[in-house]
């Protein structure tokens, strides 16, 4: 039995359409197991996803936001995950520099091919935001009540 | 030098190369100056100003002057040639429209530093060798030049001129020993719980007054997403820790690989939070991941975040840690 | 009027603490005077005055209005309001004591502004004169006396010792509440000092601002100015003036969506800012010069019109020393002078 009480953190995850969608796709047709607070938001591609959508996710209720993408050198628009790489080391640097828990924030490359590696991502990811427990240090008060 | 660059401009002005200037005003004490565009000599000779406590950058107005019909003549400190260059860089300038003089600069004063030294009623001030003799209501005090310089001014990464049409006096030296990112390596050395509560400390503080983005040069977008209601933010709202996080995030994210530390934001902040050092957090990070990169100092380098190498350091640098 | 040591200022906070919150100007963390609750040990600020004015304790920058809750298809609206306990502001100046009777004439008119009229009725002024006033100070220029403030209790610190005097009934309440601390006290023992600081008031350079003809009869010739393009040219359009300001009081309501529900709150709002006065048609004022001009014909012309003769200003002088470009209501007001007198 699961203790009701045990923290149960709410993960987004920021999956670009060519690469990581569908490697959480396969994750699921192979029955790979993953936390179902892991909330899947499909964009375009890792360089879509403006800062802001991180920090966002953390007001909305995110206790960890992770961004998969294409692997290096395999992004569908050529160049996309390149810049994307850049601004998360930035971002998540900053977070640092905040004082924000920095195993909160991630960026892992999945391919489509990958539904093993999505899937062990993922449990590794809410682990360790298992660990850190709820996110207090980016919350909106405002949207807990 | 201020007699220098008044007989300048009206040299330009006579014989037509500008037809406008734009430079710093005179105000009601010694250091309540307003950057203005003088049109005549009699508008030169009412109010024109050069002097220790002429701080404003002027290159973010020269967007809106140099779309403006004929030639305007700019005096740019080396601080100001930076940006001026950045926006060069970007296309907000039209450079053809300006006439750009380099003027030199030994660092600011302001008035609210000069406070912060305990100068009460500022009457007026001169200065004398080494020292600024400030003339209050309470009587005559002596500040040294140095004690009296603007925080930014002390880490002052160049008296050397990036772009200019014409210089007045002597160029001066980069500064390669100005210890800027000292601040910033002191907070990386903190825990992340005494950062956290050093950054909530300063920014709980802040009044949502929009002065650090309506000043900083980079900040030039035509519409800010911080002004669209649309956009889901609490704009005005200064009503809960996460939107002054956000927004000091994003305004520092927006102009990195842009900002070229020119400490505008600092200094207009009414709530004297130290936003630079969010400012320089980037800049040094952009230094250590991706090469030295100091924004303005060129109009061809592409920018640090419109830019990638196949080898860059993963994020995972961050979290994990490993060579920087 | 009573007195007591200044020695024994901490004695007289302790024992306003122990009956209802104390509020202070001090220096906090960074240095800057700003009003903070009293804790044992807080000492007053050297600084003339807060870098915040006082109004935030009657019409705070935020303040939520009321809350609603979807169930179902029910809608469920909840006054967000808390019983505000009694506090004390120690330490108001003259200015900022005026700048609550400025806000009165706006929030207490019919229809009354329930939010501002409870925290107002809950909280009790006791300022403080000023001994050493700064060259940005002007509040002579609009009848206020610095050596001389109103409030519900005033103080003043000469010698080694606080005077205090009840000016209200509150004031007179709170200061019997304090009464086995304080002796009594002649007015004239207070006379030299505020001698002293009406000498140097004259002496500022602003002691001769004049703003006659800043009325409405003036109102289309002050509106028509050819100087607003000049004097605005530089401005910035942020909210320093008018975030600092004591007397500026317009706010917007806007709508928190917390994704299970809505929070209605209202914020301070200022003229500078490019959607201020959006409507659904579209904005009436398009450009920063209108903005800027708003700003000052607000506090100089409309308001005085419409509330005899006194104007939306008060002389701290905060704007003078906080716009990043130092364009300010005085170098304004002397740029205009010309059209009226």
């Amino acid at each position: 039995m699961q203790d009701v009480n045990q923290f149960k953190p709410k993960i987004v995850a920021f999956c670009c359409n060519w690469c990581s969608y569908a490697g959480a796709d396969l994750a699921g047709t192979n029955r790979l197991q993953y936390p179902a607070d892991v909330k899947i938001i499909r964009v375009p591609c890792s360089c879509r996803v403006n800062p802001m959508f991180i920090l966002r996710a953390f007001q909305r209720g995110a206790d960890g936001v992770i961004l998969c993408g294409c692997h290096p050198g395999d992004c569908h628009y050529t160049t996309g995950n390149y810049y994307a790489r850049r601004r998360m080391t930035l971002l998540f640097s900053m977070l640092d520099y905040l004082g924000i828990e920095k195993q909160r924030t991630r960026v892992e490359w999945v391919s489509a091919a990958e539904g093993a590696k999505f899937a062990a991502t993922m449990n590794e990811f809410v682990a360790a935001v298992t660990q850190l427990g709820p996110n207090k240090r980016l919350e909106d008060l405002r949207c807990k009540n | 030098m201020q007699e220098l660059m008044l007989a300048k401009a009206k040299e330009l002005l006579q014989n037509g190369t500008v037809n406008r200037v734009l430079g710093w005003q005179a105000g009601e004490f010694v250091y309540d100056i307003t950057p203005a565009v003088f049109e005549s000599e009699q508008d030169l000779d009412a109010g024109f100003v050069y002097n220790e406590f002429c701080g404003n950058n002027l290159s973010k107005y020269l967007i809106k002057e140099s779309r403006k019909e004929g030639k305007v003549l700019a005096f740019l400190k080396p601080c100001d040639t930076y940006s001026f260059n950045q926006l060069i860089k970007e296309h907000r300038i039209i450079r053809e429209n300006v006439y750009v003089i380099g003027v030199p600069c030994e660092g600011k004063t302001d008035g609210e530093t000069l406070k912060s030294k305990g100068v009460k009623g500022i009457l007026g001030a001169k200065s004398e060798g080494d020292e600024l003799i400030i003339d209050t209501l309470y009587g005559e005090q002596r500040l040294s030049k140095r004690d009296a310089l603007t925080a930014r001014c002390l880490t002052c990464k160049s008296k050397k001129h990036v772009v200019y049409d014409e210089l007045l006096g002597e160029e001066g030296e980069e500064v390669p020993e100005n210890h800027r990112f000292e601040e910033v390596e002191k907070l990386e050395a903190m825990t992340p719980d005494e950062r956290f509560a050093f950054w909530r400390g300063e920014l709980s503080r802040c009044i949502r007054c929009n002065a650090c983005r309506n000043v900083c040069p980079a900040c030039s977008c035509e519409k800010c997403v911080f002004d669209n209601p649309a956009s889901g933010i609490s704009q005005k709202a200064a009503a809960d820790s996460f939107e002054e996080n956000m927004f000091h995030i994003i305004r520092a994210f927006h102009v990195a690989g842009r900002c070229t530390d020119c400490g505008e934001c600092s200094r207009v902040c009414p709530q004297n939070i130290p936003l630079h050092l969010l400012n320089r957090k980037f800049i040094k990070d952009i230094d250590a991941f991706y090469g030295e990169y100091q924004a303005g100092e060129d109009t061809e380098s592409r920018a640090p975040l419109t830019n990638f190498t196949y080898d860059d350091v993963e994020p995972s640098i961050v979290y994990k840690g490993g060579k920087k | 009027m009573k007195k007591l040591p200044v020695s024994k200022i901490q004695e007289l906070f302790a024992a306003i603490r122990a009956q209802q919150t104390l509020y202070i100007p001090t220096d906090d963390a960074s240095g800057q005077a700003r009003y903070l609750p009293w804790q044992e040990g807080m000492e007053l600020t050297h600084a003339l005055n807060t870098v915040r004015s006082a109004k935030d304790f009657f019409f705070p920058q935020t303040e939520n209005l009321v809350e609603f809750k979807l169930k179902g298809k029910e809608i469920e609206i909840i006054d967000s309001r808390t019983e505000q306990d009694d506090f004390v502001i120690f330490g108001v100046r003259a200015c900022d004591a005026r700048s609550f009777t400025i806000l009165d004439k706006v929030f207490l008119i019919d229809p009354i502004d329930t939010y501002y009229k409870n925290r107002r009725e809950h909280g009790t002024v006791v300022t403080l004169a000023c001994t050493q006033p700064e060259e940005t100070c002007f509040c002579t220029t609009f009848g206020i006396d610095p050596a001389d403030p109103e409030g519900d209790a005033a103080c003043w610190i000469a010698g080694d010792s606080l005077y205090l005097k009840a000016r209200t009934e509150k004031g007179e309440k709170l200061l019997s509440a304090l009464d086995n601390l304080l002796a009594d006290a002649d007015e004239g023992e207070i006379a030299a000092q505020q001698k002293a600081t009406r000498d140097i008031a004259q002496k500022l350079p602003f002691a001769k601002l004049n703003l006659a003809g800043f009325n409405g009869e003036n109102l289309n010739k002050l509106f028509d100015s050819k100087k607003w393009p000049e004097l605005s040219e530089a401005c910035l359009g942020c909210g320093t003036c008018t975030f600092v300001c004591p007397t500026c009081q317009c706010y917007d309501i806007r709508d928190f969506d917390t994704g299970h529900g809505v929070k209605r709150f209202r914020c301070w709002d200022s003229c500078m800012y490019s959607d201020f006065t959006l409507m659904a048609h579209g904005n009436s004022r398009n450009s920063q010069v209108e903005r800027f001009r708003q700003r000052f014909m607000h506090k100089l012309v409309y308001f005085p019109a419409n509330n005899e003769g006194e104007y939306g200003c008060v002389g701290c002088g905060r704007c003078l020393a906080k716009c990043p470009i130092s364009m300010n209501i005085v170098k304004v007001a002397k740029a205009l002078e010309g059209e009226v007198q």
